[in-house]
């Protein structure tokens, strides 16, 4: 039950997009087609589930005060690397998404060819460090860093989707023209931030 | 001379990382509460921007073009890791309130971009100043961004109280919605100003 509240809470409440700013440009840049920001959100989704768990792991076990104990060396028990995390998780990050296009491209070759340019591009993605970012803020455990990873790619997923539908409604309406494209897309957004908004409260 | 001048001039309008080229736009919504925070953040961005711009560009002779998306991004997190571990030393409280936000400068889009397309075939002097130019770009942005949602969230401005007290704060303006209309307004004022009627 605590793990469906906090998938809720992540996918619709604290949502990595509209709540949290956290990968506007390819939110931004991705939404023009469905079927674009639809693969775009399935690479994310892939990704974050297996970067967060991941990072957790590193985090945990190598980076934090203490964390080197299970070595046995004093001198190592008594290290605190938490200063290298960023580059630590960027550099998790980029090999798991090389990983992950690897795999795709062996067993699951058409899915590699309809994600194409967005795999490589997810490294530069700032929800995916966020993501691993805010799991080692919020001090989650490992289970619920995976359930944290896949829902907040999740509603990243579910957010580009819902955009690109909008964006390709509003195609034909009259925007004044400093307002067309970037601007109206803001103002979009901003609309449906407030709608996302009005979960919250939603107590499970 | 005027090249030069150039160079720095034409983020700050014509050619916005923000409002034109669209990069960089997560950091310029989420630490836009207070004048503060969003002064501190520019200030952070425009000492990695310039640094990292400046030892691309030393570097870029030296680089194999394979491997130089991961040079500049270990570069870039180098960076990072200083700039966070100073804000943590000397400003911890703010260091607090920009959370993760210090460290997602790594994969803030105009750093990256910046690097990418112009360090890495500069010279030193030139794209220290583009790295500048860009950064000031996104500082006036984001300070713009931060007026107007510390004013309409608090009535105060850095602080200071600039609407009169029966002011009761719209409770909108700091939460995430508002920072998008708020941004959405700057960007159709500045296009319209500008001329620059980019269809993206």
């Amino acid at each position: 039950m605590h793990y469906i509240s906090l998938a809720v809470e992540t996918i619709f409440i604290n949502n990595i997009v509209l709540a949290y700013f956290l990968g506007m440009c390819s939110f931004l840049a991705c939404s023009k087609k469905v079927e674009t920001s639809f693969g775009l959100g399935m690479a994310v989704i892939c990704v974050l589930t297996l970067t967060v768990p991941f990072n957790w792991v590193i985090e945990n076990y190598f980076l934090r005060e203490g964390a080197l104990a299970w070595t046995g060396v004093a001198a190592l028990a008594a290290l605190d690397l938490s200063f290298l995390n960023l580059i630590c998780f960027i550099a998790v990050i980029a090999s798991t998404v090389q990983l992950v296009e690897m795999v795709l491209d062996k067993y699951f070759p058409r899915l590699y060819t309809s994600l194409g340019i967005f795999l490589p591009l997810i490294t530069v993605n700032c929800a995916i460090l966020g993501g691993s970012l805010f799991m080692v803020e919020r001090n989650y455990t490992l289970s619920e860093s995976a359930v944290y990873g896949f829902s907040s790619g999740f509603g990243f997923a579910l957010a580009i989707v819902s955009l690109s539908a909008v964006r390709k409604k509003i195609r034909y309406s009259q925007i004044p023209a400093g307002l067309q494209g970037l601007g109206m897309t803001m103002i979009l957004t901003g609309l449906m931030s407030m709608a996302f908004m009005c979960f919250a409260g939603i107590d499970l | 001379m005027a090249a030069t001048k150039k160079i720095i001039t034409d983020p700050l309008s014509d050619n916005n990382p923000i409002t034109i080229q669209v990069l960089g736009i997560c950091s310029a919504l989420a630490v836009t509460v207070q004048m503060e925070t969003a002064f501190v953040m520019a200030c952070a961005l425009t000492a990695v921007i310039t640094s990292s711009n400046l030892i691309i560009s030393l570097l870029r002779n030296h680089i194999p073009s394979r491997i130089r998306m991961i040079v500049e991004v270990s570069v870039i997190a180098s960076l990072v890791v200083i700039v966070d571990q100073v804000l943590r030393a000397f400003l911890f409280e703010l260091s607090r309130q920009l959370s993760i936000f210090v460290g997602l400068i790594i994969t803030n889009c105009i750093v990256m971009g910046r690097a990418e397309a112009f360090a890495i075939q500069n010279p030193p002097g030139k794209s220290l100043l583009d790295g500048l130019g860009n950064a000031l770009g996104y500082s006036v942005i984001l300070l713009l961004v931060a007026s107007g949602r510390e004013i309409l969230g608090a009535g105060t401005w850095y602080g200071m109280r600039v609407l009169p007290e029966a002011y009761m704060g719209n409770g909108l303006a700091v939460l995430a919605p508002g920072a998008f209309l708020i941004l959405g307004i700057i960007i159709w004022v500045q296009r319209t100003v500008t001329n620059n009627f980019k269809d993206d």
